[in-house]
């Protein structure tokens, strides 16, 4: 079964330094870490202590709700700091890796059982691959989902895109689909319209479904409302095309593999394209390496909903991009008068939408003050939900969790928002408002 | 620029503490205004549209000009008309000329400038005592004001009405994006109530001043085309000066050609919503309709005048389309829904132009009509989130099933 959808309310951003397709072999880096942070819904227990040496594959935290779940480490390594925020709040577990990597064996038994395969995902941290819907934490390993959707696009600025990411690792996509399939009985695959590459060659007994349009046209939110829409009460998980692979060697090698070909993209890089990275590791020579001089962004994740890293911060253990886009640093003389014919906006309240064609260079600022909500009807044109997301986001502020639900705040996820957040005229932090949302709701019901 | 800055950065310690503390919002809204300040994106999307609600106010501005630049002239035309100076040959040739432009400069500069210094009082004030940065919502109010007033307003009502729309039309309910009711609007009504004799009839229109303490003693009839209709069931003016605007009538109102021209890049920018425009064109269009076919049925042979006129008689006379553009499209007191808007600019049309057609009390009902609906607004926005709402349960109890 394979559907086509065409999807009408968005927005590509016109930014500069769209990633080509070539890669770059990896380097090897000495600095692992891990953010906790990173994993949404994450009470995080440290399993290890500084001086530990681990594996690749070996949990470095448990979950204090769920001590099956763990996250795992990418390397084989040293604990050789744990550093902790305001509060003793668990910041980062940096690992100093060895020369050759030795990693965690999880057994290559073939024909397993569901319940076999869970705890092998659980026992080797590849567990954290998966999200769960609502909230878009992680999953719980007790819900038994209505399907799992497979994420095989990007529509992201500079999203790196799985035919190209996953380019000679399609035996392994094959077996982590295989794997997938005993968890359950729906497994839906999302890709572009224009993809055609051999990841779909053994791709058998799944529901494949190609996606067009502007951004988000590639967000799994966005395939779950057309596909197969989450009603309350119900549960999906969701994984990314690329993690699928992972698995995939996982289950063929018995070693969980966090490397990835990621895109890196936007201004800020010499040359914008794929890179071989590993999960977690330290991008302090890549930046140094890679990025023009300057005072840039360094963002683990899209534009739109990544995090911001510094220039030698440590990429996520589950990115598939990064980019480099310009800080924002002067003031605008008499900005919102003028023409500003170089200014990008979606509206056409600037006269650069003289020149549509034009791409920009975008750096960080907000280009304006936080105001009151005021304009309506803007977020709706790149928001292609059958949501009202003003409403929505009243009922969050109002933090009315009735109203959210009946409005459907199980349906999206804090990246839904970044659209509206970008074009937002009131400046309001949409996605923390969204996520802010989701956690009471969470709180609420767990 | 560096020497504006360097003023601003030199004052700044002065109003972020002692005395002068009061005036830091102020302060911040003039830098504001001069410079689009630094601030960079901390949570979220890292990039952002250029767009803020300055540029979204300056946009709504820029869509205002050409009607009040030619509201200034037509009242000096209007003026000089009713004095008898003109030659009546060559009609509206000289119209634009520096004598009307000076007249009107001179009497609707001071009114703006009032209207801002009294709004923008009130909102320093509100956003001191709230701890919040002024606004920009009032620098569209502060300019819709003057231009729905007659010429011969006095400006201390204008500065009474001013502060009663931001006080009890806006600040009341918690500020700029909460309140209920148009502010611009709600001035006007406030005006129209508080001072009827100013705000209505047909002395108001146009100024018949000859010279210090001097007035036209003999009546010039200064009425407009909606006030003949509902006196006369006739006009005496034509539809063609009333689409150029060239007729008696609220400083800004009367142009519709230019009105339009604002209203077609209010759409095209983005800002201004043309569902609401297009949806009060259909109200409007359709309650004419109805009249023309009910006219014959009317009693007074001045009814029956006012109710057989065509549509688009009531689209290029009084308010209509000025209030359509610049005040039902303001998105704070409108219905948030895009479906509501297409239900609330409907009715504005409808109910406008039937409140002129039946109530010659108010041959302005698109005042009356739109502060009625932005009462409505809320309540069919109620019903399409409802709609919204059901359709999200309909598809559980399909799943459960």
């Amino acid at each position: 079964m394979s559907k086509k959808y065409t999807i009408r309310k968005g927005l590509n951003l016109p930014l500069f330094g769209e990633p080509i397709k070539e890669l770059k072999p990896s380097k090897f880096v000495s600095n692992y870490a891990i953010r906790p942070s990173e994993f949404i819904g994450l009470k995080p227990k440290l399993a290890v202590k500084v001086g530990d040496k681990v594996k690749a594959g070996q949990a470095i935290l448990f979950d204090k709700k769920n001590e099956r779940i763990k996250i795992p480490s990418p390397i084989s390594g040293e604990i050789s700091a744990i550093q902790r925020g305001p509060k003793r709040r668990l910041d980062q577990i940096v690992i100093r890796a060895n020369e050759k990597c030795e990693y965690l064996n999880f057994g290559v038994k073939t024909a397993l059982k569901k319940d076999e395969i869970k705890n092998k995902l659980l026992e080797s941290g590849a567990w954290t691959l998966l999200k769960m819907r609502p909230y878009g934490c992680l999953a719980n390993p007790d819900d038994s989902p209505k399907a799992i959707f497979i994420n095989g696009m990007g529509s992201d600025p500079f999203a790196s895109k799985p035919g190209f990411s996953l380019k000679g690792k399609e035996e392994l996509f094959s077996r982590g689909l295989e794997v997938l399939k005993q968890l359950s009985d729906r497994i839906i695959l999302s890709i572009a319209q224009d993809e055609n590459s051999d990841l779909l060659n053994n791709a058998n007994d799944i529901e494949i479904h190609r996606f067009s349009g502007p951004h988000p046209s590639g967000n799994t939110s966005v395939h779950i409302s057309r596909v197969a829409p989450l009603n309350k009460g119900e549960v999906i998980w969701t994984i990314a095309a690329q993690d699928v692979a992972i698995i995939g060697k996982l289950f063929e090698l018995g070693e969980l593999h966090l490397d990835r070909t990621i895109a890196a993209g936007g201004s800020g890089m010499k040359n914008p394209q794929y890179y071989e990275v590993r999960g977690g590791q330290s991008m302090k020579t890549f930046f140094s390496e890679e990025t023009n001089k300057g005072n840039y962004r360094f963002i683990s994740g899209s534009v739109l909903s990544g995090e911001s890293i510094g220039k030698e911060g440590y990429i996520g253990l589950l990115a598939k991009q990064v980019s480099v886009i310009p800080e924002g640093e002067n003031t605008d003389f008499l900005g919102w008068v003028l023409p500003g014919f170089d200014k990008y906006s979606f509206s056409k309240a600037y006269f650069s939408w003289l020149f549509p064609n034009r791409k920009y260079n975008l750096t960080t600022k907000l280009n304006g003050e936080e105001r009151a909500f005021v304009v309506t009807g803007q977020y709706d044109k790149v928001f292609p939900f059958d949501i009202l997301p003003n409403q929505l986001l009243k009922s969050i502020w109002a933090e009315d969790i009735e109203k959210m639900e009946e409005l459907g705040i199980y349906e999206i996820i804090p990246e839904d928002f970044a659209l509206c957040e970008v074009i937002c005229t009131s400046k309001q932090p949409l996605q923390e408002m969204v996520r802010k949302g989701l956690d009471i709701l969470y709180n609420e019901m767990n | 620029m560096k020497f504006i800055q360097n003023i601003f950065d030199a004052s700044r310690p002065a109003v972020t503490s002692g005395k002068l503390k009061p005036l830091y919002p102020l302060h911040n809204a003039l830098e504001t205004m001069m410079f689009v300040p630094d601030h960079n994106a901390k949570s979220g999307a890292h990039v952002r549209d250029a767009i803020d609600l300055k540029r979204t106010m300056i946009t709504v501005i820029f869509a205002l000009i050409p009607a009040l630049i030619f509201g200034i002239y037509n009242s000096g035309y209007q003026h000089y008309k009713a004095l008898g100076l003109l030659n009546n040959d060559i009609g509206w040739l000289q119209f634009f000329t520096l004598e009307n432009f000076l007249f009107g400069a001179l009497k609707i500069i001071p009114m703006i400038i009032v209207t801002y210094i009294a709004g923008l009082g009130v909102e320093i004030y509100f956003a001191y005592r709230n701890k919040h940065a002024v606004n920009e919502g009032f620098l569209v109010s502060g300019l819709l004001i003057p231009m729905t007033m007659p010429i011969d307003m006095p400006l201390w009502m204008i500065a009474i009405s001013t502060i009663f729309a931001v006080l009890i039309g806006k600040e009341v309910f918690g500020g700029t994006g909460m309140n209920i009711l148009n502010p611009a609007l709600t001035a006007r009504a406030f005006a129209f109530f508080a001072y009827p004799s100013f705000m209505s009839g047909d002395k108001v229109w146009i100024n018949t001043t000859l010279g210090p303490g001097e007035a036209l003693v003999d009546g010039y009839s200064g009425a407009t085309a909606l006030g003949q209709y509902a006196t006369t069931g006739s006009t005496t003016f034509s539809a063609w000066d009333a689409f150029l605007g060239i007729i008696p009538g609220s400083i800004g109102e009367t142009s519709t050609i230019l009105i339009l021209l604002g209203g077609i890049y209010l759409i095209a920018t983005g800002i201004g919503s043309w569902k609401i425009m297009f949806s009060s064109l259909l109200g409007a269009i359709t309650i004419s309709l109805i009249f023309n076919a009910v006219a014959p049925s009317m009693i007074s042979p001045e009814q029956q005048g006012f109710l057989s006129i065509p549509f688009y008689f009531h689209l290029v006379f009084g308010s209509w389309a000025f209030s359509t553009v610049f005040m039902a499209t303001d998105p704070v007191s409108a219905a948030h829904t895009e479906r509501g808007k297409w239900i609330y600019g409907f009715f504005i049309g409808f109910l406008g132009i039937m409140i002129r057609v039946f109530n010659p009390a108010y041959p302005e009902g698109m005042m009356l009509a739109i502060l009625f609906m932005n009462v409505m607004a809320p309540l069919i926005d109620h019903y399409v989130v409802e709609g919204n709402i059901k359709r999200r349960l309909k598809r559980l109890k399909l799943s459960v099933k």
